[in-house]
C-alpha cells in the first residue's frame, strides 16, 4: 500500500473541500472496498478523509412519503430496517444477496453505490487496462470475460457495475444527493449516475471531484411484490453472473432492471412495459444490441430464464 | 531507505505482512526509472481503541489495518490473516457489538471503539459458551479459520436475537429463526478450507438451543 495522510472530517462542505483542493485525496467510509483496491496499489490515494463523523447515519421519511436514506447508514442497518423490509423490500433483498455479514456490517449506501467494477484485469496491475490506466488498452477484451458486460459496455472497456443495492434502488428510481466543496446541492437520478464507459471507462459516475454522497432519497412505495433474484456461482457471498430486481403489479405490470450485465443497472423502460407478455418479451427488447463475448453470451439466456422465474412467483 | 540491519527476520516477521516486512519480502527490483523514495520518517498517527476491555494506545503508520494492529502491534495473535481481502473471514472481530473484518479496516478509524477478539471472548479455562461448542462438535480441523469463525458465529447469533434479516428469509417482515438453514447462509463470510462446516453448524445449532 502507498503511503498516505489521514483525517476526520467534522464538516461535509469541510470535508469536499479536502477532496477537491488535493489532488489524490479520497473519502474512505466503510473502507471495504477502497482499501481492498488500495492494498493492490489499483488505487493509490495520497491522503484519506474519513467521513464516519459526519453524522449522515438517518433513515427518516420525507415530506412526500418516501425515504431518506443517509449516505453512511450500513448495509445491515438498511436492509434491516422496518420500513424498507415493508415497503421497499426489493432493496433489502438485493442487499442481503450482496457480500458478506461482515462486510454489510461495515459497507455504506454512499461507498456501496461507487465500488469499482471486478473486473480480474482491473485488480491485476500487470494488465492492460484503460479503466485503471487510461489509454493502456484494455485485456479483458479477447481476454477472459465470463464475468465481464454483454450490453450498454464500449471498445473501450467492458466492465460491469458488481453490485446489487443499485440494482433495486434503480428499479425504485431512486435519487442520489450531494454536497460540493462550494456547498452546493444537487439531486441526481439513479437512472444517470452510472455512465455508460464510452471512451472514458475511468470515470464510473457522473459525481465531480470532491461531490460528497449526503443521501438517497426513495419516492413513495410502489407496492406490488418486491424480487431480487441473483444467479451466482455459489448460493452466497458471490458476485451476480446476473441479477433480476422487479416489482410486479397484480395485473402483470412492473419494473425491472437487471444487475451483473452492463457499466450501470440495466433497466429499459419500454422492455419492462412488455412484461405481461413474459420474460422473454421483454428481454429481447432490454438487450437489444448486445454485445456478448464468446465467454459470457449464456448471460443472455440467463437473464431471460432468471427473469421468468421471478414472473412465475409473482403469479403463483 | 529502509533500515535493513534492523529487520529481524523470523518466521513470524515474515509471516507478518505488515508495511516494513511487506517490503522485505518483496525484494526490491529498482531500477532507475523507479528509485526507492528518499528517506523519511515514517508517518504515524495516534489511536486509542479498548480491546478486549483493556484501553490501547497505539502510534502507528496510517496504513496499518486493525488486522495488523492487533496482532503486530498487540501481539494478539488469536485473530487470523487468511486473504487481507475481506474474502475469508479469517480476521473477524466484534467491533462495537459487530462482526467485521478487521483486514478491511485501517487501526486509525477505530479511535474509542470497543474491540472484542477471540482472546477476550473466553479464555482456556473460561471458555465461552461458543467456544466450549466448537470442542464438543469439532467445529475445526487445523484450526486456522477458527477463531473468525467463533467470532462469527458469536455475533450471527446476536444478529438473529436482534432481527436482522437474511438472504434465506421467505418473509422478510418475519423474526428471523436460528435455523441451520439461516446460520449457513449467514456464515458464508467464513471460509473454511478444512471443510468443518457441519460440525460448526451443529455447534452454533447447539449454543442456540441452549438460548431459546
Ligand atoms: C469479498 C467481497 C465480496 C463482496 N460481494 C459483494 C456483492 O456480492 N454484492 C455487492 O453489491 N457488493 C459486494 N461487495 C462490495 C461491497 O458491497 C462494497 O465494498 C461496499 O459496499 C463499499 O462500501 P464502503 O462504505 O466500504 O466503501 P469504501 O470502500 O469506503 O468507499 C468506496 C468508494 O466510495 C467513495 N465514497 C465512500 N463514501 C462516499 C461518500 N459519502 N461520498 C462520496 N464518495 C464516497 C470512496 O472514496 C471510495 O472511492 C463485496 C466486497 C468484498 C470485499
Ligand atoms: S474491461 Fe474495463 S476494467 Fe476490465 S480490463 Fe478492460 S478496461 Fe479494464
Ligand atoms: S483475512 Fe480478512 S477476510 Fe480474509
Ligand atoms: S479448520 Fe482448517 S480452515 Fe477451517
Amino acid at each position: 500500500m502507498r503511503a498516505f495522510t489521514y483525517e476526520r472530517a467534522t464538516d461535509p462542505v469541510a470535508a469536499a473541500r479536502a477532496v477537491a483542493q488535493r489532488p489524490g485525496a479520497r473519502y474512505i467510509a466503510g473502507g471495504t472496498n477502497l482499501l481492498d483496491l488500495m492494498k493492490l496499489e489499483v488505487e493509490t490515494p495520497t491522503h484519506l478523509v474519513d467521513v464516519q463523523d459526519l453524522g449522515f447515519t438517518r433513515i427518516e421519511r420525507t415530506p412526500q412519503g418516501g425515504l431518506r436514506i443517509g449516505a453512511l447508514v450500513t448495509n445491515t442497518d438498511l436492509a434491516a430496517d422496518d420500513h424498507v423490509r415493508r415497503d421497499y423490500a426489493v432493496l433489502s433483498r438485493a442487499i442481503l444477496a450482496g457480500a458478506s455479514g461482515q462486510l454489510r456490517n461495515k459497507a455504506t449506501t454512499g461507498g456501496n453505490l461507487l465500488q469499482r467494477t471486478r473486473c480480474p484485469y482491473f485488480y491485476d496491475t500487470n494488465m492492460a487496462c484503460n479503466k485503471r490506466r487510461p489509454g493502456s488498452g484494455c485485456a479483458a477484451i479477447g481476454g477472459y470475460s465470463r464475468q465481464l458486460g454483454v450490453v450498454g459496455v464500449s471498445t473501450s472497456c467492458i466492465a460491469t457495475f458488481p453490485g446489487d443495492m443499485a440494482v433495486a434502488l434503480r428499479v425504485l428510481d431512486a435519487m442520489v444527493e450531494t454536497i460540493d466543496a462550494h456547498g452546493q446541492t444537487r439531486s441526481i437520478p439513479i437512472a444517470g449516475f452510472h455512465r455508460l464507459w464510452e471512451d472514458k471507462p475511468q470515470q464510473d459516475t457522473v459525481l465531480a471531484p470532491g461531490e460528497l454522497i449526503t443521501a438517497v432519497t426513495l419516492p413513495p412505495p410502489l407496492g406490488g411484490q418486491h424480487f431480487y433474484e441473483k444467479v451466482r456461482d455459489r448460493a452466497s457471498y458471490a458476485f451476480a453472473l446476473v441479477s433480476v430486481a422487479a416489482v410486479i403489479q397484480p395485473d402483470g405490470t412492473g419494473r425491472v432492471a437487471f444487475g451483473g450485465v452492463a457499466p450501470k443497472p440495466w433497466r429499459v423502460e419500454a422492455a419492462e412495459a412488455l412484461l405481461p407478455q413474459g420474460a422473454d418479451a421483454v428481454t429481447r427488447q432490454a438487450f437489444e444490441g448486445a454485445t456478448p463475448t464468446k465467454d459470457n453470451d449464456f448471460k443472455l439466456p440467463l437473464a431471460t430464464r432468471a427473469l421468468a422465474y421471478v414472473i412465475a412467483q409473482a403469479k403463483a | 531507505m529502509v533500515d535493513w540491519p534492523r529487520l529481524k527476520l523470523s518466521r513470524r516477521g515474515v509471516l507478518a505482512g505488515t508495511t516494513v516486512t511487506a517490503v522485505a519480502v518483496g525484494a526490491p527490483a529498482f531500477t532507475e526509472a523507479s528509485a526507492p523514495p528518499a528517506a523519511q520518517p515514517v508517518p504515524t498517527a495516534s489511536v486509542t481503541f479498548s480491546v478486549n476491555g483493556r484501553e490501547r494506545r497505539l502510534a502507528l503508520d496510517p496504513r496499518t489495518t486493525l488486522l495488523d494492529a492487533l496482532r503486530e502491534h498487540l501481539h494478539l495473535t488469536g485473530t487470523k490473516k487468511g486473504c487481507d481481502h475481506g474474502q475469508c473471514g479469517a480476521c473477524t472481530v466484534i467491533v462495537q457489538g459487530k462482526r467485521i473484518n478487521s483486514c478491511l479496516s485501517l487501526a486509525v478509524m477505530h479511535e474509542g471503539h470497543e474491540i472484542t477478539t477471540i482472546e477476550g471472548l473466553g479464555t482456556p479455562d473460561r471458555l465461552h459458551p461458543m467456544q466450549a461448542a466448537f470442542i464438543r462438535h469439532d467445529g475445526y480441523q487445523c484450526g486456522y479459520c477458527t477463531p473468525g469463525q467463533i467470532c462469527s458465529a458469536v455475533a450471527v447469533l446476536d444478529e438473529i436475537a436482534r432481527g436482522i434479516p437474511s438472504h434465506v428469509q421467505d418473509d422478510l417482515t418475519a423474526s428471523p429463526r436460528a435455523t441451520a438453514q439461516e446460520m449457513r447462509e449467514r456464515m458464508s463470510g467464513n471460509i473454511c478450507r478444512c471443510g468443518a462446516y457441519s460440525n460448526i453448524a451443529e455447534a452454533m445449532a447447539d449454543v442456540a438451543g441452549d438460548n431459546a
